[in-house]
């Protein structure tokens, strides 16, 4: 090929599948039950694992006796985590582990296993920051712009409030884990595994790494995961427990999952964090000033000072101070837009708390605060919120606080935003183009639900003129080309670059091949509707099997590399949205009950693939916000040090009655269009603590410092105890 | 895990108790008592019913019209029957004690959490998982609205979801908005797809044929 290949998308007039909505490729095998995840496999010969954990939050192991577990019946190895002098540091951490012919073998030995514990003090208090020893609390330094103290002493109006949002736990219904196997030692060494991840490719080498054993002879395989939301990255310390457990049984496969009060302890969270927050500005609301006060814990390592508070809108006066709490609760883990929940949850509080004390619509405060934005973003926010009022029927039913009603049930709206990044990440596809005519697709990325395995395939087929039902995809074998995590939104824009370079570039081998037969130099052809035709003459065509079968008996095989570096996207996949939310509450003040009656979101994107499965993200995201706004949260006890609820009675996830009506505005234009392919995973998931927290605020007249909106906290607000 | 080890247990139990052990030791139902905690209660109560275990008994369970043989400890979940011993794994192990909805299955004709089901308490009865109801070449109705209606994601949570579904329009051929939301209220999903499935159930409602095969064909 003499020239660069013009990579670029096809015209949106001229598309035939991307930009359509096909139904997900892996929906019947999920929805009849056969998708195979990897907690489903039972491998010949496999082994059953459980671990002993710790009962303590904070203990010295000061003995470990394992004698009597590996006598146990049906015990065919024993591996122990700790050693005498380790310190375990919150609840629920690793302590030992077996093996056994069965489960209820390998849970039954793990209880025989002795340990003593010197315990230890502990700290598992986050929230109210006067009530926490000392020593568990660390200054983390104060951030000053402008001058704050100017913009405070010459505001017309300052308001202040306290947030907060708890630590919540990502959940997954598929618990962490994998089966494994490991066989022979050292560089003989044969590993296979079928873990739940969101990254198939990095997984092996970071597995050969921590096992010493050459990634070579590591092969890691996962048709379906089951939820991962940011927590399964890496293969974590159970898959180094699983292999040495199958080494040990003399190289038998182990099946090694976390249980679920296991998994809700120590196998991901988001961290909490609490604000006082001050703002000043003008009657006519305007905001001056910004003055808050932050603390929160993402476990021992405590929490950096967040970076993005106030949210989106960089208020020209501001400082900022913030505490780092260490906490004895299992660490953090990315959490679906990491640290910008938070973020949203405690400005948009802040600001729709100054909205009402200046005594103005938030709507109008917020589109005052857009200046602040950054340039590229003012526009947008400005067409969201007016999008937003107008599906929201804010102008019908917004009322001031306190105006909500006479009867028990007030009803409430309330704002919240968002932005996010969600450029494509590096990937690495192949296409092969068969004599046959079948054409197969290669990529080591995952399918985490998101629609990835049909957007892929919607690219290839519209770039081959197939149909999609002629395209097989491998995905989820690290024998494949090495492609990219999905995680921070990444996914899409990299994968279908990569699909969209490989076909074109295959696609382009085979018009070399044809174009001699067809009298015609091969720029000068196109595939459409499942022909190879002359550009300008359809009638002028060769059938795709007709083609392809002029390759004799060489395919072609051609790869497409999107680096995620420098310029290489050329407009394909570009980083950037932003979005605005409203919900709508109804709060019964007697009973403290908080019920989402509507809820709107209006969404910035770039080129969608498949409006249909975008559509789902953003449903998804606003339900799993909606969950984490009214019942989600990990409660812990200062006396033991324990979660109190590692399960799913006390741990509330929403249910299918919780969710209310939901309307997403897809903002799908032309302009948006050329800006190239968004990841919309998290932008979404973004606002909802927000903008419920300011629905019952509005609805009540009073603002509910604390999520989750539970009875407990409005009903501690409506009585004066928050 | 042998009786001389639960013996050694008596009247006093060790690290705490755990559910599992708890009814491994009270064999059949609830009427067979047999733990030393219990002692007393049952040295009151009339003879015990036969009971078993600890260790690993012969069962038959009659799962999607065919009779199984096979050998579990009698504490073992049904769910943990079909998912570690049988190999049916449409039904899921997600919260382990009765409030997700992920194990479902059909029971003697009404949904069950197969994980709050002991194996051995499911003998005699009809025991139907979703393996048994369509396949991916030829969806069942149910399968197939929530295919329609993109009620899934991850997909972890469906296969409960599709069972309570179609346990739901068995006893209700014509839900409401709010019949839906009860009849599916024991089930949960965190990618968050119950705009999907309220779509997929109000399908499905259309084209499953009634329990009594008079609706809708």
């Amino acid at each position: 090929m003499a020239n660069t290949p013009d990579y670029s998308w096809p015209p949106s007039s001229t598309r035939k599948i991307m930009g359509t909505g096909p139904k997900r490729l892996d929906g019947p095998v999920k929805s009849s039950g056969r998708a195979k995840y990897s907690s489903d496999l039972n491998l010949k010969d496999m082994l059953h694992g459980a671990y002993l954990t710790s009962p303590h939050a904070h203990a010295r192991v000061t003995s470990i006796d394992t004698s009597a577990a590996e006598k146990a019946p049906g015990v065919q190895s024993v591996y122990v985590i700790v050693s005498n002098g380790t310190e375990v540091q919150w609840q629920g951490a690793e302590v030992a582990a077996v093996a056994a012919l069965t489960e209820e073998q390998a849970r039954e030995a793990v209880r025989l296993i002795k340990v003593e514990y010197e315990v230890l003090p502990h700290n598992v208090l986050d929230h109210e920051l006067g009530k926490i020893d000392p020593a568990f609390t660390q200054k983390a330094g104060e951030r000053m712009q402008g001058d704050p103290d100017k913009a405070f002493t010459e505001a017309e109006v300052v308001s202040d409030g306290i947030y907060g949002i708890p630590v919540v736990t990502h959940c997954c219904l598929e618990p962490h884990g994998q089966v494994i196997q490991w066989q022979g030692t050292g560089d003989a060494s044969q590993i296979q595994v079928f873990p739940s991840t969101q990254n198939v490719t990095a997984y092996a080498g970071d597995l050969g790494q921590r096992l010493k054993v050459p990634v070579t002879n590591i092969r890691v395989k996962m048709d379906y995961i089951g939820g991962g939301f940011g927590s399964k990255f890496n293969p974590d310390a159970w898959a180094i427990v699983g292999a040495n457990l199958s080494q040990k049984a003399g190289g038998r496969p182990v099946k090694l999952w976390l249980d679920r009060a296991t998994e809700q302890m120590i196998a991901g969270n988001r961290p909490s964090i609490f604000a006082k927050v001050k703002v000043a500005g003008k009657k006519d609301g305007t905001i001056t000033g910004w003055q808050g006060e932050t603390w929160g814990s993402g476990g021992v390592a405590g929490l950096t000072m967040p970076n993005n508070i106030p949210y989106v809108f960089d208020i020209p006066n501001s400082r900022r101070n913030h505490t780092q709490v260490k906490v004895n609760g299992g660490p953090q883990r990315a959490w679906r837009a990491p640290g910008n929940q938070q973020a949203s949850y405690i400005s948009c509080s802040a600001i729709d708390d100054f909205a009402a004390k200046a005594g103005v619509d938030p709507m109008v405060v917020f589109a005052k605060a857009v200046p602040y934005a950054q340039q590229a973003r003012r526009d947008t926010y400005l067409f969201q919120l007016q999008k937003a009022a107008e599906l929201s029927e804010w102008k019908t039913l917004w009322h001031p606080r306190a105006q909500n009603g006479n009867g028990p049930v007030k009803r409430g709206l309330g704002i919240g935003i968002a932005t996010w990044a969600g450029a494509g990440h590096a990937s690495q596809c192949r296409t092969v183009i068969n004599p046959d005519g079948s054409v197969r697709v290669e990529m080591c990325t995952q399918d985490l639900g998101t629609g990835t395995r049909t957007i892929i395939t919607q690219v290839v087929a519209e770039t081959l003129g197939l149909p999609m039902s002629q395209i097989k995809l491998l995905v989820g074998d690290s024998s494949l080309p090495p492609d990219g995590s999905s995680g921070g939104s990444t996914t899409v824009g990299g994968v279908s670059t990569s699909s969209r370079r490989s076909s074109v570039n295959a696609l382009a081998k085979l018009l070399d091949a044809v174009a001699p037969d067809m009298g015609v130099p091969a720029d000068q052809l196109e595939a459409r509707d499942g022909l190879i035709r002359v550009k300008g003459t359809p009638g002028k065509s060769l059938t795709w099997a007709a083609a392809c079968k002029k390759l004799g008996t060489t395919s072609i095989s051609e790869m497409g590399v999107f680096t995620a570096r420098g310029n290489d996207a050329n407009g394909m996949t570009t980083a950037g949205v932003c979005g605005v939310q409203v919900a709508d509450v109804s709060v019964d003040i007697e009973t403290g009950v908080v019920k989402v009656n509507r809820y709107t979101a209006v969404q910035d994107c770039g080129l969608v693939i498949n409006p249909w499965l975008a559509q789902s993200q953003v449903h998804g995201a606003i339900i799993m916000g909606i969950g984490t706004a009214l019942y989600e949260e990990r409660i812990m006890d200062q006396q033991t040090g324990k979660m109190l609820n590692p399960d799913m009675e006390f741990y509330k996830l929403a249910g299918i009655m919780d969710v209310g009506d939901i309307r997403v505005h897809m903002d799908i234009r032309e302009e948006n269009d050329k800006r190239g392919v968004i990841g919309l995973g998290e932008p979404p998931a973004v606002p909802i603590c927000g903008a419920i927290g300011n629905a019952v605020a509005n609805a009540i007249g009073m603002r509910v410092p604390y999520i989750p909106m539970t009875p407990e906290h409005v009903l501690n607000t409506l009585e004066g105890r928050a | 895990m042998s009786s001389q080890k639960d013996s050694e247990r008596t009247g006093k139990p060790k690290r705490g108790f755990s559910r599992r052990g708890f009814i491994r030791g009270v064999g059949i139902g609830g009427g067979a008592l047999g733990t030393g905690l219990l002692e007393q209660e049952a040295l009151a109560a009339p003879p015990p019913a036969k009971v078993v275990g600890p260790g690993p008994v012969p069962i038959t369970l009659n799962i999607n019209g065919k009779p199984v043989n096979l050998k579990v400890e009698p504490r073992v979940t049904l769910c943990d029957a079909l998912r570690n011993y049988l190999d049916i794994t449409g039904a899921k192990r997600v919260c382990d004690r009765g409030t997700c909805g992920a194990c479902t299955v059909m029971m003697a004709g009404k949904t069950v959490y197969s994980c709050t089901v002991l194996a051995i308490d499911a003998q005699g009865k009809n025991i139907e998982t979703i393996e048994s109801i369509g396949s991916p070449e030829k969806l069942h109705p149910v399968s197939a609205a929530f295919w329609n209606n993109d009620g899934q994601q991850c997909g972890y949570c469906t296969p409960g979801f599709v069972m309570a579904c179609k346990g739901l329009l068995e006893e209700n051929p014509h839900p409401t908005l709010d019949d839906l939301k009860k009849g599916l209220g024991g089930n949960l999903c965190r990618c968050g797809t119950y705009m999907g499935i309220k779509a997929a159930v109000m399908e499905a409602a259309k084209t499953m044929p009634a329990a009594g095969g008079k609706k809708n064909g």
